[in-house]
């Protein structure tokens, strides 16, 4: 069983309104299409440096993109 | 289905139908006699050189069947296929190390070099075998 996270993103939402596609986003921030899309439905955590990109990628921070409950 | 997750289902189809071949035909040698008389080294040697064929081959073929759909994804990797390959490759040297340990306890108890050789073989398949496993596993269920 996968350890679940606790760590959300707003990356599909962000993409859908830039009007971005999965594969135009991969291929900016160098990750195939898979990995995206596991990044966006939670199944895998980006590495801070990939997070840092795909924040790049969307000109806002990482806290505008990932969130993590208080306390 | 990425580059490095296809190589993976190729080491596990390979493993988990060369390795019963394997143990069929030492069971098939020894003919209801003693285990320790057959012959195995020429047939391990050919399992595992057949095995090495077709993940290698498997992996060509089902690598060109993706190029024609997606030319520039089919051969593609990125820091989630090298994470998922690092777990995948800690949960085999475990198996791995059990094994060993299995031939050491084998040669302790001075065991025919068929069980020390076999337990071996059969520790490098479990382990390859379990490793695509939770490799597959992560790539379909996350890896978090």
């Amino acid at each position: 069983m996968v350890k679940p996270t606790l760590v959300t993103n707003s990356i599909r939402s962000m993409r859908e309104e830039a009007g971005i596609t999965q594969a135009d986003l991969a291929g900016r921030i160098g990750v195939t299409r898979q990995t995206l899309i596991a990044i966006e439905q939670g199944r895998y955590s980006p590495t801070l440096e990939l997070a840092f990109q795909i924040a790049r990628a969307f000109e806002v921070g990482i806290d505008d993109l990932f969130q993590y409950p208080e306390g | 289905m990425v580059y490095t997750e296809r190589n993976t289902w190729s080491t596990l189809i390979a493993t988990a139908v060369i390795v019963p071949g394997y143990i069929v035909v030492i069971l098939q040698q020894a003919a209801g006699g003693p285990l320790t008389s057959v012959d195995w080294f020429p047939i391990m040697l050919w399992a595992i050189g057949i095995s090495i064929a077709a993940t290698i081959v498997l992996s060509i073929l089902w690598g060109m069947f993706a190029g024609l759909r997606d030319p520039k994804g089919a051969t593609t990797t990125d820091v989630r296929d090298r994470d998922i390959d690092q777990m995948g490759g800690r949960v085999e040297h475990a198996f791995l190390v059990i094994a060993g340990l299995g031939v050491i306890a084998l040669c302790a108890v001075g065991a025919d070099v068929f069980w020390i050789a076999n337990t071996m073989f059969l520790g490098f398949a479990i382990s390859t075998f379990i490793g695509s496993v939770a490799r597959i596993v992560a790539y379909r269920r996350g890896l978090i």
